[in-house]
């Protein structure tokens, strides 16, 4: 086993470990904390995966503006007490159920695919994974429409925010 | 050298546990904790294809990037609709929140 697998193996432990933290912490502000170890551990992914853009882009925008804003929502909605009853529904066995059904549904879909067992070739030499993503984000010949739309959807997404959350006296 | 099998178990399970926050937490909050994990094993998935296939094409990371945005998008709008609906009935609960108009 090399190197590289047995780091994979630790992180992703400890996100899934953290990943069962976040939906079954009953305060809540621990289970947000929690959502922040399993960002970071997915970014050490994106980092394993040569995509080091995605990996920075997660540490700052999923930790450092949805997690923190996760916070912040439950810090405005909570009320004393709360997190002292069981945090789950009456049907969380149900929904248990579901979940297990899910991982086996696609581990098996998964290990019947050709390409289940595929190993990664080594990047090209002199390949530049970031720039070739920003050539490629702006590139009318490539993703700039989807890149435009996503900004325009940032922006209808915070005028309604503001919009929904803003107190009318 | 990693395995593709193993990227893909670990966001199948990601996705999973994420899947069971969002169906059996109460608070909405929590709820939306759920929606960010199954998400992020999304994502994980996307990004591992992009390093598995041909790297020369972006979309892969192109697409993880578009739905970073998405994420964005749901966690602010959903937030400031559990924040509305909480001034106006003291409750996250999901489970009470059982009114279209009130």
């Amino acid at each position: 086993m090399t190197a590289e697998q047995i780091i994979f193996l630790i992180v992703a432990g400890v996100t899934l470990a953290s990943a069962l933290l976040v939906v079954t912490t009953r305060n809540l502000v621990h289970a947000a904390l929690w959502l922040v170890a399993t960002l970071f551990g997915v970014a050490i992914i994106y980092a394993i995966l040569n995509a080091g853009f995605i990996a920075v882009v997660q540490v700052v925008v999923y930790i450092g503006a949805i997690a923190i804003l996760f916070i912040f929502a439950v810090m405005l909605t909570r009320r004393e007490l709360r997190d002292n009853t069981p945090q789950l529904n009456r049907n969380w066995w149900s929904g248990a159920l579901v979940a297990v059904l899910t991982f086996a549904g696609l581990a098996s879909l998964l290990s019947r695919w050709s390409g289940f067992s595929k190993t990664a070739a080594a990047l090209p030499s002199g390949f530049d994974a970031v720039a070739e993503l920003g050539n490629q984000l702006v590139s009318p010949d490539a993703f700039v429409l989807p890149f435009e739309v996503a900004s325009v959807l940032l922006l209808a997404a915070m005028v309604g925010a503001v919009y929904v959350a803003f107190t009318r006296k | 050298m990693i395995p593709l099998s193993w990227y893909l178990i670990f966001a199948a399970a990601l996705f999973s546990v994420g899947l069971f926050g969002a169906l059996s937490r109460k608070n909405a909050v929590a709820i939306l904790l759920g929606i960010e994990l199954m998400l992020n094993a999304i994502n994980v998935n996307l990004v591992a294809f992009w390093r598995y296939g041909d790297v020369a094409v972006m979309a892969g990371q192109v697409f993880a990037v578009i739905v970073f945005a998405v994420a964005a998008a749901e966690v602010s709008v959903g937030l400031a609709l559990v924040i509305s609906v909480y001034r106006r009935r003291n409750t996250v609960i999901a489970d009470e929140l059982d009114m279209l108009k009130w």
